[in-house]
């Protein structure tokens, strides 16, 4: 039974929960953007900066689990100084694997810290907990008029 | 232990889930009843054996099966306005759930005329602690018509602050509109006394008895209601059926919901006529069998005797709360005194989230409800985002309370928290 919650709460997510990375709202940011999963009232206020291309900054005020807290500590940590194109494709790195119900094998290259969470992928009810801020920044980043609006995929 | 269900190993066998090995290989301890409750044996077979012996249409159907279930659908109303103490099985009318009973009213209310019309300058009250259901319908209702939401607010204890009644409930009041019993804070509101200063101003009330059915003795008369709504998966039922009951006066003042068949009197290209209550507000084909499967339930619990389920209840919580008050860092949103409450039991767990505390007691076979628990309003109130809630039923065991408490002691050491 443990070793079930050891695969979901892995010593990487507690760390990050325990000392979150980035947080805290920052200036300058190009776009701000609140999300919340309805089903448990998780929310995140987050904010983009973009200058030249790179993702300068993420900055956010968060509310949640430990999953979802975790998952936007690891989330800044990667696309934080990332071309904004590279930064996309880390996060569809990060979407896939946790759409993968447990049968992606993560890329620790691509997504360093963010394969703790390959765990999370087996607990369907907490896909959406380590998704929550990744989706944020997506629509912060689109709206910060970075990228190309692509269609939603979850 | 004082209060418990006598014959509780009987009474658990009648619930064949509760012998359910989950995945983990642990035994279930299922403590999330609030939300739906399990179903006895008796349900089940009654519903099977419709569906293999007398399914048919009904009220349309010229054959022995449509006769058969027909008869059978007749006879749910009846138990159920037996079980409610209702004045007469016209008043009982059967819905989806609860959602749209309460949707069915405040929609009527909207299209009404006469005394029962809302307009500008008319209020509708509810209170801080309403499931989203009893919130967001009367929104959209006073939204529509130009009339002002107002609601009472809440104690520190968890209680309706009743300080402002006679402000609240004035002389501009249409409709109070009020939960039994919280699903969250657990509390047991005094609908009669609110009822009261309602109709001193001729209001009408419609109560939300969703959690109070389950858990109280029911007379709806008694109750001071008008309009009263609950769901039948809460009472040991199906999903998919919920029951109306209002006074005759009012169901007849109010037009019909939906349109369509079994909801007429007759029908020409031009214009038609209604059915009186209650086919008035059942359109269209019901869920029958689920209205038969609400009426084995009812009997069930008639049978075991909803004020031995009370005593029952409230034992449970009190060790319940007993056993909560043990642990660190623990702090129970609601009143404390088990006697004035329900068996839903809300709390906090310092430095742990909801969601993280429902998971690690899920890998130890525990199952509660992590979340707002559809009642984000009363969550803000008391400035938490979201709560882990237990809830109890007449199958509860004190074993099982305390497999819950050794969970959360578990869960505090998981999370290393000293």
């Amino acid at each position: 039974m443990s070793q079930d919650l050891d695969a979901l709460y892995q010593e990487i997510i507690l760390d990050h929960y325990k000392h979150p990375h980035h947080k805290g709202l920052r200036e300058p940011f190009e776009a701000e953007v609140h999300h919340v999963n309805p089903t448990c009232g998780d929310e995140v206020t987050l904010r983009v900066h973009v200058s030249d291309g790179i993702v300068s900054d993420v900055s956010y005020d968060a509310v949640g689990c430990s999953i979802s807290q975790a998952s936007t500590s690891v989330m800044a940590d990667l696309v934080i100084g990332k071309p904004v194109a590279e930064a996309m494709s880390i996060h569809q790195e990060f979407l896939t694997l946790m759409q993968g119900k447990g049968t992606v094998v993560p890329d620790e290259d691509v997504l360093e810290d963010g394969i703790a969470f390959a765990g999370v992928a087996k607990f369907p009810a907490r896909v959406k907990c380590a998704l929550l801020s990744w989706m944020a920044w997506k629509d912060a980043t689109t709206q910060a008029g970075s990228v190309e609006p692509a269609p939603k995929e979850i | 232990m004082e209060g418990l269900l006598p014959e509780l190993d009987v009474i658990r066998k009648d619930f064949p889930i509760l012998e359910r090995v989950l995945d983990n290989g642990q035994s279930l301890v299922y403590l999330d009843s609030a939300n739906t409750s399990q179903k006895p044996q008796v349900v089940i077979d009654t519903m099977v054996d419709h569906l293999e012996r007398h399914n048919a249409n009904i009220s349309r159907a010229m054959h022995q099966l449509g006769a058969e279930s027909t008869e059978a659908f007749e006879a749910a109303r009846d138990k159920v306005t037996a079980f409610i103490g209702a004045p007469s099985r016209d008043e009982v009318i059967f819905t989806k759930n609860a959602t749209e009973s309460l949707n069915l009213v405040a929609n009527t209310l909207a299209w009404a005329t006469g005394d029962l019309a809302i307009g500008e300058g008319d209020e509708v009250v509810i209170t801080e602690m309403e499931h989203h259901s009893n919130i967001v319908p009367w929104q959209m209702l006073t939204q529509r018509k130009g009339a002002t939401l107002t609601w009472f607010g809440l104690t520190d204890e968890g209680r309706l602050d009743l300080s402002n009644i006679d402000e609240l409930i004035n002389e501009r009041t249409k409709v109070v509109s009020l939960t039994w019993v919280s699903n969250m804070l657990g509390t047991i509101n005094p609908v009669a006394e609110i009822a009261r200063r309602a109709h001193e101003v001729g209001a009408i009330v419609v109560v939300d008895a969703s959690q109070a059915v389950p858990q109280l003795p029911v007379d709806v008369t008694a109750s001071g209601a008008d309009l009263l709504v609950f769901t039948g998966h809460k009472v040991v039922g199906p999903t998919g059926i919920g029951v109306l009951w209002g006074k005759r006066a009012v169901l007849d003042a109010l037009p019909p919901f939906h349109g369509g068949g079994e909801m007429i009197e007759t029908v020409r290209m031009d214009v038609s006529t209604y059915a009186g209550i209650p086919h008035k507000f059942e359109a269209g084909t019901p869920p029958i069998v689920e209205a038969i499967g609400l009426g084995a339930a009812v009997d069930y619990l008639g049978h075991i005797g909803m004020e031995a389920i009370h005593d029952h209840e409230k034992a449970i919580t009190a060790y319940a709360l007993e056993g909560l008050a043990t642990l660190p860092g623990l702090t129970v949103l609601g009143p404390l005194d088990a006697t004035q409450r329900g068996g839903a039991i809300s709390f906090e767990l310092e430095g742990v989230h909801p969601h993280d505390i429902a998971q690690v007691l899920d890998s130890r076979g525990v199952a509660v409800r992590a979340g707002h628990h559809c009642a984000k309003p009363a969550h803000a109130r008391f400035g938490v985002q979201s709560s882990t809630r237990m809830s109890s039923y007449l199958y509860t065991t004190p074993a099982e309370i305390d497999a819950l408490v050794e969970g959360l002691e578990y869960t505090r050491s998981y999370f290393k928290l000293s």
